[in-house]
This record gives structure tokens, sequence and C-alpha cells, in this order.
């Protein structure tokens, strides 16, 4: 043959290590391959691999599904021939601190496995520190199986009495994507919708065929849609233990859950809960579910950002149970005082040692594995300052976990985005290690906005910073390091925020003591639900105030699910552990709320519309292209005199078109409780102010569609009602 | 399970008999990637199938690859309600023309 045109067949050439080598009670075997960790189908069988480096003792335990025993137990070694003597020598299927092993014969669909290690130390006891946590008697799951079962139908009880409750089970990741890739948006022109998988479409009026389910979100992709959100923000997917909370509501007697989720089993499995496949106790179907999510969300435009835990994981403190990472290595994946205590800065028990090298390589293995096998576009790591903690808690300055994920080839273009504090008192919101890829949640962004809103003095210096994208916290990354919410699944919802003044968290179960105190939120006159039209008008006029104020600043707006149709959770400013109405959305609000939805997706298209609220540097607040404006003017009822004294409650800007390639833009906020007439600056020649927003109007002048904006009458001045704001633009 | 083929108005027709999961895909598959080397039009009668496992589905799959590259067409006669939703939660079902019974299948093929 000659060489130019010779097809290779060496892919269906029979592969040598596709014959075993060795057997253990009629099991065909042979030493596997190191990497990649995890469970892996290979020619002939499953390659199993997994990392200790305390152990001295390693066993791969087989269950077919579901049963109660093992049908196989299988030591990681084997006999080999001793070179010299020729003699048979036992040996490990080890290499390094690795134990590797393939099974032949084996249907990967059928079985889930497990480990069982030894190693040095007495297996501690229960509420007893331990360096090592050793104990030939459980059986481990494995870090990195792709699939968990155990929880498979969201809130069925389980048999708590299962010697093996969170199984590991292999994954067949052949997906066909067709044309599918991430994304790849520009940040600056995200738009970042924060929702709850179950929450999204569990409510009756959700109206869906797998309610609750990765099946159902896809039901409700037209409506993200045409709300104007292109990426979607899911609290945590990875599988964890809906059931893991044994309290009750004290007010009802009902069950709580850990319903958001934050407390991970599996790092690299997505919950099969969340799957209307789940029930049918195959991981590849979960896996294909979700993917097919990602696909059709991609197909409309929408990114896919997961909300991942990396502080922390299930197994709690002493006092929690082995189900893997305690059992297979202690000492590598917790961070832990010289007696073998659990530190928490977590606040949930126990602490991941992420800067060991073995545990980063982990967290990077993982993330590259959403983002190349899920095609995820983005992650937002929940108590993020914990990842920049050395291994004995002190904060790092230049954190190799950080670091290695702001370089990895694969992560390249995917959004990181940091919960930029954490429960030890770590605070980093503008000085969190960002190597000049990581952004943050902005929680000044949160705090300003709700004071200025709310109408409390000497707040609107810092409302101009945080409308700027927070120059003051991110002068050398520029704005789009600024994710801005007002709202999110931590703390109140949108409604609530301007319903109560304080926390209603009864049904938590912890009188009242748990979630944040300063919610910095004003219930408008009355605590609660009302029949004062008054009062219920000045809430929602509120509402599209903070859609104005949420919309119009540069950064990356994030919203909350359902605050675009006043969703409500009766004042709970915590509800991680309800599984009902309090956190599921009202799909009924949908026409009930109609005009606040109106509004919000219209202020969604608008940005969209006007490249000046999405820039990449920061406004200079000069004129650098000679158009005779600066890019940003700050104005207030005078134009061109912004009223920053301490009682002023009022704030009005304008971008200037030429600067942005755009339309001039002046908003204003009348945050006062009184009206204000405002002086509107002079536009350039031949161009005309016309009103897009005005949240003083009554519907449905209060908003227009973009390109329909009728002109001002009145050119020079504009009366702006008590609490109002207010959106003109120049062309 | 089995599967026996056979040609119906010149198209081909494969009748997948049982369960698949597993245990048999990757028989199934073989069985059926041979007759699609003969044919460019394949109806799969699924109606005596009530279960698929992912191996199944991807089995499935394989066998649209192989005719949808050489611009065939594969469709799926009698997909049980259950088995039609399973494929379309896990995204399967979008590939394959579907029909109620083989003969209308047949008729949609041709």
């Amino acid at each position: 043959m000659n060489d130019s045109t010779a097809v290779s067949d060496l892919a269906s050439l029979v592969r040598v290590d596709s014959y075993p080598t060795h057997e253990h009670e009629g099991i065909r075997l042979r030493h596997g391959t190191p990497l990649p960790f995890g469970a892996t189908i290979v020619a002939g069988g499953v390659n199993f691999s997994v990392f200790s480096h305390n152990a001295n003792y390693c066993q791969l335990v087989l269950f077919k599904k579901g049963a109660a025993k093992p049908f196989a137990e299988i030591p990681f070694r084997g006999l080999f021939t001793d070179p010299q003597t020729h003699e048979p020598l036992w040996g490990e299927f080890r290499i390094g601190d690795v134990f590797s092993m393939v099974v032949f014969d084996l249907d990967p669909e059928s079985i889930e496995y497990g480990f069982r290690m030894t190693g040095p130390g007495n297996s501690a006891t229960r509420g007893e520190p331990g360096i090592h946590r050793f104990d030939l008697t459980h059986v481990l799951m494995d870090p990195y199986t792709r699939a968990v079962s155990g929880r498979n139908v969201w809130g069925v009880a389980p048999n708590w009495q299962d010697v093996y409750p969170y199984r590991a089970g292999i994954v067949q990741n052949d997906f066909d994507w067709e044309s599918d890739r991430p994304l790849e948006i520009p940040i600056e022109k995200l738009v970042i919708y924060e929702a709850h998988v179950r929450g999204m479409t569990k409510h009756a009026s959700s109206n869906v065929r797998h309610a609750g389910t990765f099946a159902g979100l896809r039901e409700k992709i037209p409506y993200l849609k045409s709300l104007g959100v292109n990426c979607i923000e899911l609290l945590p997917i990875y599988e964890f233990d809906e059931m893991e909370n044994d309290r009750l509501n004290p007010l009802t007697g009902e069950r709580l859950y850990n319903y958001w989720g934050y407390s991970t089993v599996g790092f690299f499995a997505p919950k099969a809960g969340y799957a209307a496949v789940g029930r049918r106790g195959d991981g590849t179907m979960v896996a294909d579910e979700l993917k097919q999510l990602v696909k059709e969300l991609h197909t409309a435009g929408i990114e896919v950002m997961l909300d991942v835990v990396f502080n922390h994981t299930a197994e709690g403190n002493e006092f929690g149970p082995t189900l893997s990472f305690r059992g297979i290595d202690n000492q590598t994946y917790y961070m832990l005082t010289p007696e073998g205590y659990y530190f928490n800065f977590s606040g949930t028990g126990n602490t991941l040692n992420c800067n060991n090298p073995i545990v980063r390589n982990m967290v990077v293995d993982c993330l590259r594995y959403w983002a190349s096998e899920y095609h995820v576009d983005g992650f937002r790591f929940d108590l993020a300052a914990i990842l920049g903690r050395d291994p004995s808690g002190a904060p790092l300055s230049n954190p190799p976990l950080l670091e290695s994920l702001a370089f990895d080839p694969i992560l390249g273009k995917v959004k990181l985005i940091a919960e930029a504090w954490d429960a030890g008192g770590l605070y980093q919101v503008g000085s969190f290690p960002a190597y000049g890829r990581w952004a943050e949640w902005n929680g000044k962004f949160r705090d300003s906005v709700r004071q200025f809103l709310k109408g409390e003095p000497g707040k609107v210096g810092e409302m101009a910073l945080r409308v700027q994208g927070s120059p003051d916290l991110y002068a050398s990354r520029g704005p789009t390091a600024s994710i801005n919410f007002i709202t999110a699944h931590d703390g109140f919802t949108l409604h609530d925020m301007v319903s109560y003044n304080e926390k209603h968290n009864e049904a938590n179960g912890e009188n009242n003591n748990d979630g944040a105190n300063d919610n910095e939120s004003w219930n408008c006159g009355w605590e609660g639900p009302t029949d004062d039209t008054e009062i219920n008008a000045l809430r929602n006029r509120q509402m599209k105030n903070a859609f104005i104020m949420l919309l119009t600043s540069q950064g990356i707006p994030m919203m909350l699910m359902g605050d675009e149709v006043a969703r409500t959770q009766n004042g709970n400013n915590n509800t991680y552990c309800h599984d009902n109405e309090l956190n599921w959305m009202d799909w009924s609000l949908v026409e009930k709320n109609a005009e606040l939805l109106s509004f919000a997706s219209r202020m969604t298209k608008f940005r969209a519309a006007h490249p000046a609220l999405r820039r990449r540097d920061f406004l200079t607040g000069r004129d650098t292209l000679g158009s005779g404006y600066p890019d940003i003017s700050w104005h207030g009822p005078h134009a061109w005199h912004p009223d920053w004294s301490h009682d002023s409650r009022v704030l009005a800007w304008m971008l200037c078109g030429k600067h942005s390639k755009d339309d001039y833009v002046y908003v204003a906020l009348n945050m006062h409780w009184d009206t204000h007439i405002f002086e509107l600056p002079q536009l350039p020649d031949g161009k005309r102010w016309h009103v897009f927003a005005n949240t003083g109007a009554a519907h449905p002048n209060d908003i227009y569609e973009v390109g329909t904006e009728p002109e001002l009458p009145e050119q020079s001045h504009i009366f702006m009602g008590p609490r109002s704001t207010l959106i003109v633009v120049g062309r | 399970m089995e599967i026996e083929t056979n040609s119906v108005d010149g198209i081909a027709v494969a009748t997948i008999i049982g369960d698949i999961d597993g245990s048999n895909a990757a028989a199934a598959q073989s069985q059926i990637l041979t007759l699609a080397q003969t044919c460019t039009k394949l109806v799969l009668d699924m109606s005596r199938v009530s279960y698929m496992s992912s191996a199944g589905l991807r089995m499935l799959l394989a066998s649209y690859r192989a005719i949808a590259g050489k611009g065939g067409t594969v469709l799926l006669a009698g997909l049980s309600e259950d088995l039609s939703d399973t494929m379309s939660l896990t995204g399967f079902l979008s590939f394959f023309k579907t029909s109620a019974t083989v003969l209308e299948g047949v008729g949609l093929l041709k």
C-alpha cells in the first residue's frame, strides 16, 4: 500500500490490554491505568482507579444495582512473577498512590461500585477526632464517580440501614451534541437568572409534564427567552441528599429538607432526583437528560452557569457519616486541626482542603469535566474565599487553586464567579484574587442599592459608584468583575424586600435566629400582605425602580427566579429547608403580575439594545472623543449639578451616545418621598429626548417597547413623582 | 431480545422483540448495523419493546448515525408512550422520524 492512500484500521485492531491477566474468584482482571480517576468503560471491561496517599490496602466492592449485599469484593492486587527468581509474587494493582484495576465482563449499566480501604490509625469513632478515619466496615463512594444512586427520586425516604447509601455508578459519556458548544457570550452582555431546578417547575401551576426536573425546566425555556435573560445560574445540581436534614417545621409539622443543595455528595455526578428519568436508576440517562437541557438552552441563546460548592462536603464534622472522602484519605481531603478535628470555615461542619495539590487537582478535573462533558458555560463558587485558604486555614495571597482555574486550558473561556466571602469571616469583595479572570458577586452593590432604594440619606455617592460598576472595588479589573444583584436565593425575594422590615423565619425551626438580620429592606408602611392600595402601589413601583437600578448599572446584572412576577417567601429570608410553595415558582403570578413581568422583560431588552449600559471598561467622566459630552455625566434636579449632599436622595446620570456608538441615555432616580422637577441636559443639535420608562407613570405608560419610545413634549425638564425612576433616550 | 428483519414495499424493516439494555445492546447493534450497510431507509418496529436502558438508546442512535451518514433515514414505528417519553427526555427522539405503525412508517419513507 502506498502511504499516502493507506487508511489505518488500527482503531479497530483489538487492543492487547483487552485481555485479562489475572483472576479473582472467577472474575477476570488486569492491572488498570491510573488515569483517568474514577470508573471508565474500556475494551472488555471497566477500569477503576482511585487515589489514596495514606491507605495501605484497597478493595473494590461490586453490587448489582440496588442489591443489599455486594456480589463481589476484589482486592487491588494479583499474582505477578518475580523477575529475578521467577517465583510467583503477590503485588498490588497500584502505581504511586493510585489503585487501578480493570474488571472484565461487567455490564456497566447494571452495577454499582465502591471501595473499602485500610490505613494507619485506629478507625475513629463517631464524635472523636482523627487524622485518619480508615475503617474496613465502610463501603466508600468514589470521589470521581460520574453517577450516584441512592436518592434517585426526590424526597423518597431511603433505606436508612443501607450499608452503602450513596452508590457510585458508571456513565457512558457519548452524548450526541451535534453542533452545540458553549456559547461564550461576552460577559458584559449577560443577564443572569438565578434559579432552582426543582423550584422552577414543581408548583402545580407550572403545567409541565415532569414537574421539578431538568426536563420540566426545558419546557420553560420560552419563558426565559421572552423574559430576556441569557444565562441561567442553577443552584447546586451536584448530587446531594435532600433528606440529610431530619428536622420538622414547628408551625406545620412538615418535614424540612436540604432543599437548596449546598452540601455535595458527589462532585462529578448530577443530582439524580432532578432528572425525570432518575427513577430508572440509570446514571447515563440522568446525564443525558441534563445534557439535553443544556443543549436546548444553548439553542435558545441561554448560557448555563452552575453554582458549585467546593468549600465542604456532606460528610459533616466528627459526628458526620463516613461516605467517601474521609474514609479514603481524611488527611488529604479535609482541613484538620492538629488533633484531627474538622475546621469549620464553611459553617457546615467541615472544610475541603482545596489548596492541597490533590484536592486542587480534583476541583480542576471536576470543572473540566462539567465544561467538556456538559458544555457548561460558567461556574459560581459558593463561599469562594475558602478556596483561597491554606491547609491550616490561613488566607493565601496567591492561592494555587484560584490561579490554576484562572489559567486552565479547558476552562479558558468559562466564566468564573466567586462568592467572595466565607463563614470564617474572610470577606474579599473587591480583593478576591482574580488573575484577570474572576468576577465576583458584588455584595456591596446589593447593600448600597437597597439602602438608596429605601431612601436612606447619605447614599448618593455610593450609589454613583455602584451604577458605574463599582470602580472603588474593581479599579484594575473593570466593571465586568462586578456581578450586580439586589436579591439572590440567600435573602429576601424582591417582593419581600419591599414588603417586610424583618425576617420571618419561624418555619425554619430555629426560633427565627437563622438568616441575615441586616436586610436593608423596607415594608413601605405595613409588615407583610395588605389591602392598602397605596402601599401596594408603592411596593410595585419600588420593584420597578429596583429593576431599573439593576439593569442600567454597569457590570453584570443577576436577578432571582420569580422576582419578575413578585414571588414571595412570606418574609422568610433563608428558605434553604422548604420543599413547598415557599420556594416554588408560582406560575399563576405570570398572569397576576403581568405588569411587573412586562416591565422586567422590557428592561432586559432595553439593556440588550444599549451598549452604553454594558461597557467593558470603566467610564471616565471625561470627554475622550471630543463629542462635547463626558462619557458619563452627573445630574440632579438641576442638570450638570448633582446633589451629593447628605440629605439628598436623588441622582441622575447621562451616558454619552457617541462614546458607546449608542443613543444618549439619561437615568434619573428620585428616591425622595416628594415630587421633584428634573432639568434634562441639553442634547446635541437635532437629537430629542424620548421617554422609555417612568415608574411614576401609570401602566401602560410606565415603560415602552424599545424603539417605540414617545418623544417628550417638554424637552427641558420632567416631573418625577415620589420614589420614582426615569429613563429617557436621546436620539 | 430478538431481531426479525424483512422488507415491506422495498423498505427494510427490523422488528425488535424484547427489552434492550447493557446485556444485549451490543448484539442488537451489530445486527442492525449489518442491516444498515445494505439500506438507506430503515424502519425499526419498536412496538414489542417495553424498555430500553441508556445502552439501548445508544444502539438506536448509532444506527441512525450509520444510516444518516449516507444520507438515509431511520424511522421508529410503534414506540410506547413511556419509551417515547424517555427518548424525548434524554434527547434521543428528535433524531428519528416516528410513526404509529410499520405500515404508516413505510408509507412515510417511500
